[in-house]
């Protein structure tokens, strides 16, 4: 099976003139309004190109993960159109909606492990769901578990790992097949700020082997400093969508010491006060 | 293959986990297939009996014992008379007798009876059964409870009559035995639902994971769809063990003393053939009753 569809994506495309290839994500006056008559997504327009790391921000209820949930289809915009590499799921037939899902990795804020699996298996299912060769796991999974700094722990359980070393699983699963996209909805939202720069660290450096990561959060004062796009959701609307450039050569190091001055940490009194302290040390 | 290898581990993962409901959809399974596996049999003697009978296309009529010999033999001729009338055959008391004697295994009972109580009789056989009606009718104008063409018949046994009556009996049990029979694989369809049910339940985190990551509807479906197979093809299985065990420990010895029972054997279809339609049956009922819930509570 197609693992990787992104050479092809070019292809899939032929109506844009001058051969450049769709944004990766493109909605246009995507509106959602919920059964219930509640409006989560007011008329959103926005674009995100290739390779771009792009943090979605907003307070809670702000519409951050309706849009996390129209992307994969789990969602259908009420209006507007949703492109997927200039591809309008929202028309999307049912039938080809797994082979959109097995293009976006996607991570979410209470990891969503398998707790009778080990580390292994877990990465390993996203390949075994999708019908990977038994020689294609066994390739792809260690190295997806290096990738994240978890050699060391395959044959634990998610219940025998702390909370940074779980989310990181799920990162891997999310990054197994090489996605072209890759969605974390609220990643470290669980995570003491010590654990979440790592995680956040491991996001940036997928994104450097040229996966395009899009990173909701809703704390707004750690990503003002990181000098990446930030789009601001604000009751359904884009409320700020700037490009901060400038950084985009830097390294995972680099990326990892404006996180923590972003996130104050070492200052006490200024650090988060969400999730538990479970330290996962980083290297 | 490798697939088939996966679907069958979450399959039977499941089923360990949720072990007293797929226990329960199990035994009910085995229930239900027990007593189709006795009903079957029981339909088909009960028809191929009535069947048997009413396929003699004869009326046998009982002589006076004072009849004379220019009696009986006028009597022949008026019977040879009647239309639609293909034979008539006369039965002496010691033919009768003797016939009576060859059916009966033990023999020192007629030995014991020290007269021959069996009448003279005629046997009249129609064309087709379907005229042995007006046959009848022929001799008894009046209807069976009335006067018959001859002083010296003194009365019919009617074959038909007691095809009948064995069709009655066995129409009010195939009614019972039928309803029955619907309730049950009801409950199993049902119970085998719910185990369905229930695993879903257990593995809708597997099942958020599996689209998550882009699994189609029939992968995320098969798993389910093998754990109601495993369920019906293990309740089928225990109940023919079951019905064989009872065949050859309390069926078989007794075919041989009692007729209906080795009727069975020939007129019913074998053993063989009444095992691949159990096993098919519960597995088809498995299969509806997984298939049906997958849809109703497993929207991908």
């Amino acid at each position: 099976m197609a693992l990787r569809k992104k050479k092809d994506r070019g292809g899939e495309e032929p109506r844009r003139p001058r051969g450049r290839r769709a944004p990766i994500i493109e909605l246009n006056d995507v509106t959602k309004v919920y059964p219930g008559g509640h409006m989560a997504l007011d008329r959103v327009n926005l674009s995100i190109g290739r390779g771009e790391f792009v943090f979605l921000v907003g307070p809670t209820g702000c519409g951050k993960s309706t849009l996390i949930k129209t992307l994969i289809r789990e969602l259908t915009a009420t209006e507007g159109s949703v492109k997927i590499a200039g591809r309008d799921i929202g028309k999307l037939p049912e039938k080809k909606i797994p082979q959109l899902r097995r293009n976006i990795g996607t991570v979410f804020q209470d990891f969503k492990l398998l707790p009778d699996r080990t580390v292994y298996d877990n990465v390993a299912y996203a390949l075994q769901v999708i019908g990977a060769s038994r020689a294609e796991i066994r390739e792809q999974v260690p190295q997806t578990l290096r990738l994240v700094g978890l050699s060391t722990k395959i044959h634990s359980y998610p219940d025998e790992l702390s909370g940074g070393e779980q989310q990181r699983v799920s990162v891997a699963r999310a990054f197994v097949n090489h996605p072209p996209l890759l969605l974390a909805d609220e990643p470290s939202g669980n995570l003491d700020p010590v654990t979440s720069i790592g995680i956040m660290q491991l996001l940036y450096r997928i994104n450097k082997a040229g996966t395009t990561v899009v990173v909701v959060t809703h704390d707004r004062e750690m990503v003002d400093n990181m000098r990446r796009r930030v789009i601001e959701l604000y009751e359904g609307r884009v409320v700020r969508d700037e490009v901060s450039g400038g950084y985009t050569e830097e390294s995972t190091t680099e990326f990892g010491l404006r996180m923590r001055a972003g996130m104050g940490v070492g200052h006490e009194g200024e650090t988060q006060t969400n999730g538990h302290s479970d330290h996962d040390h980083l290297s | 293959m490798g697939r088939i290898v996966f679907f069958f581990q979450e399959a039977l993962r499941a089923l360990r986990r949720n072990g007293a409901p797929s226990v329960a959809a199990i035994v009910t399974t085995v229930v239900t297939v027990v007593l189709l596996g006795m009903l079957i049999p029981i339909f088909q003697t009960a028809q191929g009996k009535s069947e048997e009978v009413r396929d003699q296309l004869n009326v046998q009529y009982a002589l006076y014992d004072d009849a004379t010999k220019a009696e009986i033999a006028s009597l022949k001729k008026e019977l040879e008379g009647i239309p639609h009338v293909a034979e008539v055959t006369f039965i002496s008391k010691a033919e009768a007798l003797d016939t009576l004697k060859s059916e009966l295994k033990d023999k020192t009972i007629v030995e014991e009876l020290h007269t021959n109580p069996l009448p003279n009789s005629f046997e009249v056989k129609a064309d087709d059964a379907a005229n042995l009606a007006s046959v009848q009718k022929a001799v008894y104008p009046n209807g069976p409870e009335g006067k018959s063409i001859s002083p010296i018949i003194s009365n019919p046994f009617d074959r038909q009559q007691s095809s009948e009556k064995i069709e009655q009996v066995t129409s009010a049990l195939k009614i019972v035995l039928t309803v029955i029979t619907a309730l049950l694989i009801l409950a199993s369809l049902m119970l085998v639902g719910n185990t369905i049910r229930l695993s879903i339940y257990t593995r809708r985190r597997e099942v958020e994971v599996m689209r998550l990551v882009g699994a189609t509807r029939w992968f995320i479906r098969w798993p389910f769809m093998i754990e109601g197979v495993v369920v019906g093809f293990a309740g089928g299985l225990l109940a023919i063990l079951i019905l064989w065990l009872g065949k050859i420990t309390i069926v078989d010895p007794l075919s041989d003393s009692i007729g209906v029972l080795a009727a069975q054997n020939s007129t019913t279809l074998g053993f063989p053939a009444l095992v691949a339609i159990l096993f098919a049956a519960s597995i088809v009922v498995s299969t509806i009753g997984s298939g049906v819930t997958l849809r109703r509570f497993l929207k991908v």
